[in-house]
């Protein structure tokens, strides 16, 4: 095997990890309107908090796959990192929004305790878990279809679309299966992770989430296997559709982690079926087959590609270990009567009170 | 206003905003793992209340920093396409080794950490915090590594088949000479910055807090960030001075920008201010410092130092010459001015050291202030515990700013001019727009970020407890 097509597989490992691990973040935050439901105010933010608890170790070490998998592909691929982000540009700069003001919710919602302050990070949260997927899901499935574009005379591939080309009804699909995986794998996720109505609330969404996305994306892969398929995506596309319905039927069955497990392979399995009909190309061209981009013609030289062979190698297992460590640190099933009360830096411990005259400071 | 206006623009605010709050980062994590440090060594409680105090308003900065940093690693490709792809093959591995590396270790940590009270073992804890801050500083490796490249291109070749540079050496790109005195440098600025902001914080308690018998914990806190600020402004001033002479030698029209010097001298004297036009006519006023500028430009009093009008007329030749033998073509390096903004080069270069002065004699001050038990009061040291946190935060940003406005018109010096890095995908409408709604974003999140800040500053260390591992049905330590 080539070091370009190594390169590639990585490329796509790293896809599927980023889906894999930020996809259960996402369909947590998704799922703040219906799970964080509770009987009266102080128990749905109790929910709320479980909610975002079981995520809280997790999702900042989970989105550097995605850091990770856009500087491995302007290094491995530097052509092509070029290409799709100054393309797919509005696009992607939707995602990054919606990525920061979600991470914000995170990191702030908890940092006050005022029902304003919190239902604001919400709406932050779970509008900024709703987009990337979809966004994502819209994007890579337009790189399998094919975008148009052309070459100058710097040799620079150039796409010739505009946002609106991304917008067609496979990569709309695609998106919304995305958004529906998300989702889904989110909801084993959190009968995994707690204890109590949400776990059981959790399941009973799992499954219909889960049916919804098997139709869709059954229909999706389809679509991308008569278009583009070749004979190794129509094989992981039967898998991917065999795990989405284990994963159902375990789920079914309350068996959360062979359910979860299931999710985590359609994940895999949907990734190599959209990089193996990708492959050879990286980003073909909708213009003419001769503007495609190649793991050939838009790869590195043999000595980058060699010195990240040797660096991923080394780290990576090393990344993963210490990855595992935070995940089995933080492996108990909690509930809502583990949360502790809310913190206000307003109210109580070290100065008493605020009395904001004493103590002014010009920001 | 044209695509590449807007691109630039878009860079200098989203990489100074990003900047303002990784140096915090990097220096903060260093003060929070050694107050946690100094807690497991001798149980004094107000070790573990400093740690926890400072690690709140940590968290609180890390997340704009971390979510700037994102903006920053899909730059490249949406408005500098070109660029990527052409030297993709250098500048990306050490992007890609900052993920890996440095970016795994930080949040994956900092997750251990804060959510970690009561679940995992003490040394371990600590560990953790350490961990962050480790990352933290690899971080900076890498990225200054690609920054350097771009300051002082080595280790490449340029491929006329796939018109690219290529790389040749990825081990002279990591030991770049400009890289192994900027990474010190940044390095030294960011612990003064961290150290700063915990002695501005702590002397700000020391003086106003209500809780009379939390002085002495205050104290001990504003102590321990004017020594680190103290210390840092040592390497910061040893490598500032190392720095400029390899400058002098790698990129000379900085350094002549740096001093708005237009007639080469022998012995160059350095300007405090000027007062007057910048553009090489009769200076109105300045006061000036004899034979200084030699010295840090060449390490001699005496030394000769070239003036831009001599540059502009041996520059074009030497760099035609080197890009002949790459074998570059000329579309790349082929500006239409040589001269960086002057006005903009000498007044951030001025800047960012009288900044950092001033920090450092803040941190003087409140050091000498403070011996024995003392406690500062009135308007004077007030306005330092203001003062000093925030000179080193703008000060970094001056420092960025000449770095980078002194290396125009060039996006790699001697390489590739800016010009031609741009996307030609990205339309100047999109270019407006995301820089509309990185600045909107921004500037909102920046307001928030403070009011926060302070409320927590407000509020004070919290009262002590005595760490115990969790049992199962335990309130969580800490929970979102």
């Amino acid at each position: 095997m080539s070091l370009e097509t190594l390169w590639f597989i990585i490329i796509g490992v790293l896809w599927t990890g980023y889906f894999v691990l930020e996809g259960f973040d996402f369909g947590v935050g998704m799922s703040l309107p219906f799970l964080g439901k509770g009987k009266n105010a102080e128990e749905s933010d109790k929910r709320k908090r479980v909610l975002l608890t079981t995520i809280g170790p997790f999702w900042d070490g989970n989105e550097v796959w995605l850091l990770t998998a856009g500087g491995a592909t302007f290094a491995a691929f530097p052509a092509w990192y070029g290409t799709m982000f100054s393309g797919f540009y509005l696009a992607l700069l939707l995602i990054l929004v919606a990525l920061i003001v979600r991470n914000m919710g995170f990191e702030y919602r908890h940092k006050r305790d005022s029902d304003a302050w919190r239902k604001g990070w919400d709406l932050c949260i779970i509008i900024g878990s709703l987009l990337p997927p979809l966004l994502f899901g819209v994007a890579l499935t337009n790189l399998v279809r094919g975008v148009p574009i052309t070459q100058d005379s710097l040799q620079e591939f150039i796409y010739t679309g505009s946002l609106f080309t991304l917008l067609n009804p496979m990569s709309l699909l695609g998106g919304l299966v995305f958004v529906g995986l998300s989702l889904t794998h989110g909801m084993h996720f959190i009968a995994l992770k707690t204890t109590g109505e949400i776990r059981q609330e959790a399941n009973a969404f799992a499954t219909k989430a889960g049916l919804v996305t098997a139709v869709l994306a059954v229909a999706l892969l389809l679509w991308v296997g008569l278009t583009t398929g070749t004979t190794g995506s129509w094989i992981t596309t039967v898998l991917a559709a065999v795990s989405l319905l284990a994963a159902i039927f375990f789920n079914t069955k309350g068996a959360e982690g062979k359910a979860f497990i299931g999710t985590t392979l359609t994940w895999a399995l949907a990734v190599a079926t959209y990089f193996l009909a990708l492959f050879p190309a990286v980003m073909p061209s909708s213009t003419s087959s001769k503007y495609d981009l190649t793991v050939t013609n838009a790869a590195s030289s043999h000595l980058t590609l060699q010195i990240m062979t040797g660096a991923a190698l080394v780290f990576t297992p090393i990344a993963l270990a210490y990855t595992a460590w935070n995940y089995w640190v933080f492996r108990k099933r909690i509930s809502v009567e583990h949360i502790p009360p809310a913190i206000d830096p307003l109210k109580g411990a070290g100065d008493h009170g605020n009395d904001k005259n004493k103590e002014q400071v010009d920001a | 206003m044209e695509a590449l206006d807007l691109a630039r623009w878009q860079f200098a605010i989203t990489t100074v905003y990003h900047f303002w709050f990784v140096p915090i980062t990097i220096g903060m994590s260093a003060v929070v793992a050694g107050f946690h440090t100094a807690w497991l060594r001798t149980r004094n409680p107000e070790w573990m209340r400093l740690a926890k105090f400072f690690g709140k308003l940590f968290t609180i900065n890390f997340a704009l920093g971390l979510v700037t940093g994102i903006v920053q690693e899909f730059q490249f490709g949406m408005n500098w396409s070109a660029y990527s792809r052409f030297v993709g093959d250098i500048f990306g591995a050490p992007l890609a080794f900052e993920a890996l590396l440095a970016f795994f270790m930080e949040s994956t940590f900092l997750g251990l950490w804060i959510f970690g009270w009561g679940r995992i073992p003490e040394k371990l804890h600590v560990m953790a915090i350490w961990l962050v801050h480790i990352g933290t500083v690899l971080s900076a490796y890498f990225i200054l590594a690609a920054n350097s490249f771009m300051q002082n291109p080595v280790g490449f070749r340029y491929d006329e088949v796939k018109n690219r540079a290529v790389l040749t050496d990825f081990v002279a790109v990591l030991t770049n000479e400009v890289q192994l005195v900027t990474f010190p440098h940044v390095v030294s600025a960011a612990y003064m910055t961290g150290g700063a902001m915990v002695m501005g914080v702590a002397l700000w308690k020391l003086m106003k807090g209500r809780v009379e018998a939390d002085r002495g914990m205050y104290r001990k806190g504003a102590r321990v960030g004017a020594w680190v600020t103290l210390v840092a402004s040592v390497g910061m001033l040893i490598s500032g001075d190392v720095q400029g002479k390899i400058m002098t030698d790698v990129q000379p029209m900085k350094m002549a920008a740096a001093e708005a010097l237009y007639t080469t001298e022998q012995p160059a004297s350095f300007s405090i201010f000027t007062i007057g036009t910048l553009d090489g006519e009769e200076e109105k006023f300045a006061v000036t410092v004899p034979k200084l500028l030699s010295f840090l430009a060449t390490g001699s009093m005496d030394g000769k130092v070239q003036g831009i009008n001599d540059l502009k007329n041996e520059l074009p030749q030497a760099i035609a010459a080197r890009a002949d033998q790459l074998g570059i073509p000329k579309h790349y390096v082929d500006p239409a001015s040589y001269t960086p903004n002057i006005p903009g080069s000498y007044w951030s270069f001025r800047f960012m050291i009288g900044l950092g002065m001033f920090a450092m004699a803040g941190a003087l001050l409140v050091l000498w202030r403070t011996r024995k038990g003392g406690t500062p009061h009135g308007k004077l040291f007030a306005w330092i515990a203001i003062l000093t946190p925030l000179a080193p935060v703008f000060a970094n940003s001056f420092g960025w700013i000449f770095t980078e406005i002194g290396r125009q018109p060039w996006l790699v010096y001697g390489v590739m001019t800016t010009e031609t890095g741009l996307s030609t995908a990205a339309s100047v409408t999109d270019v407006a727009i995301s820089l509309a709604v990185y600045t909107l974003l921004y500037g909102a999140l920046a307001v928030v970020e403070v009011k926060l800040f302070l409320d927590y500053i407000r509020k004070g260390a919290e009262p002590f407890e005595e760490p115990k591992m969790l049992k199962d049905d335990d309130q969580l330590a800490f929970a979102y």
